[in-house]
């Protein structure tokens, strides 16, 4: 119920921007851009190197990854849009601590909240939702683009970067549960019948060091398809 | 002299517990953004792993004093037998960050102080270890583990701090050997260190056998 509240009371918060900006309209092609963006040419993970710790230690099973990348999404929003609001009256000498105690406030938040209504994922994140606080796409956002941009601007930044984490937390999640126990969301997808051909499942896509070379891997992909990222020698 | 040898043998398994078998980087990647961004050169990997031991040798034993004689559930009573019940553990995760917020302030001004070359050498390094996951999921690792004594949860912040300096370095001087190399265009930089990293974790799995 706090929570809810929290996003109501943060979500009125937003209105009178739109009536500072007539011109502009709430979704126009530059806003559209801030959340398609670090989708791709602009990704936290593969292209800005941001928030990897996280990403890599979630990734076993496809459920905790996408309760993961919700509460990335919400933190990120959230923090963005605070920051971006109180921008003008933070000191900036002790600006990190400042927008550290926003971020571990939303992550409180946003824990509790796991732990009333998920609790067997929240206890399969352990410390790993507390590590949202020093994730570093949170902190480089309200760096780069809160601490610079008016609210609305920052709340869109928030959620692509969120969501750009997102995507590539369930696309390695993917790969690590489909070929680690055969499974995706906790049902079978490869049948008994491949097992008896004498199927095995890859017990070393399960262990750590796969998520690694899973992100090595897309970021191939992505580059090799992509070729402006690549870097120069 | 048994029960003596006993105890000091405790920490000495923590320390290698926490260096090798729970390696920071390579068993729960944590610290991984500032490990990838700056093991470029061996020498600002090796000022960088300083810090972060340092922070870490310090930051983990506050964290856990603060644990168990303040948030805790009933780790107020020390005060008055009426605080017994208090559970302030939600507050744990503000109250981590803003010590090693705090703490790596600290460090900034004393080694600026003290030490005014190696403050020249880490310079821009120390501030951003306050945000480095490593120093807070220490912190919070100490609090799930439940470590018995202080000098316990002292050695494990050491420890901690000591395998994410192997780490570090040892890809740093790996990345400066493999600048010379031919590697596919889309693979360089970035995600050729990946990969790297996966299988030197592949290497420190081997530790993982180990029972102590």
């Amino acid at each position: 119920m706090n929570y809810k509240s929290e996003v109501m009371s943060t979500g009125t918060v937003t209105t009178p921007v739109k009536t500072k900006a007539p011109g502009e309209g709430l979704f126009s092609a530059k806003n559209r851009k801030l959340i398609y963006d670090p989708l791709n040419d602009n990704n936290p993970i593969t292209v800005q190197v941001l928030g990897i710790c996280s990403a890599l230690a979630v990734t076993v099973k496809m459920k905790p990854s996408i309760v993961m990348a919700i509460s990335v999404v919400v933190v990120c929003a959230f923090s963005n849009l605070i920051i971006s609001i109180i921008r003008n009256s933070i000191p900036n000498r002790i600006r990190i601590i400042v927008q550290l105690t926003v971020v571990a406030g939303m992550v409180i938040i946003v824990d509790q909240f796991l732990k009333a209504f998920v609790f067997d994922v929240s206890k399969q994140l352990s410390v790993f939702v507390g590590l949202i606080i020093t994730n570093c796409i949170i902190m480089g956002r309200l760096e780069a683009y809160a601490m610079s941009n008016k609210p609305w601007p920052s709340f869109l930044d928030g959620i692509g970067n969120g969501l750009g984490y997102g995507l590539i937390l369930i696309i390695v999640s993917i790969v690590r549960e489909l070929f680690g126990s055969g499974e995706l969301m906790g049902t079978r997808i490869i049948p008994e019948s491949v097992y008896k051909m004498g199927y095995f499942n890859n017990s070393l896509v399960i262990m750590p060091p796969m998520a690694l070379i899973v992100v090595g891997v897309i970021i191939w992909i992505q580059r090799s398809r992509n070729r402006k990222l690549i870097e120069s020698k | 002299m048994s029960l003596n040898k006993l105890f000091f043998m405790d920490y000495v398994n923590t320390f290698i517990k926490s260096v090798f078998i729970e390696n920071m980087i390579f068993a729960y990647f944590l610290g991984m953004c500032s490990y990838l961004a700056i093991s470029k050169t061996v020498k600002s990997a090796v000022g960088l792993g300083v810090a972060v031991i340092f922070v870490l040798a310090v930051s983990v034993p506050v964290c856990y004093m603060l644990e168990n004689y303040v948030l805790k559930a009933g780790a107020l009573a020390w005060l008055s037998p009426g605080f017994a019940t208090v559970d302030l553990s939600f507050l744990s995760f503000i109250m981590y960050i803003a010590t090693i917020a705090s703490i790596t302030q600290l460090v900034e001004m004393v080694v600026e102080k003290y030490a005014p070359a190696l403050y020249q050498t880490l310079g821009i390094f120390l501030p951003l270890i306050a945000v480095n996951c490593s120093i807070l999921g220490g912190a919070l690792f100490m609090q799930e583990r439940e470590y018995a004594t202080l000098g316990e949860a002292t050695v494990f912040g050491f420890g901690s701090g000591v395998g994410w300096f192997l780490a570090i370095v040892a890809l740093s001087a790996i990345r400066e050997k493999i600048r010379y190399s031919n590697i596919p265009a889309p693979l360089r930089g970035l995600g050729i260190t990946f990969i790297i990293t996966g299988l030197m974790a592949i290497a420190f799995m081997s530790f993982m056998g180990i029972v102590i």
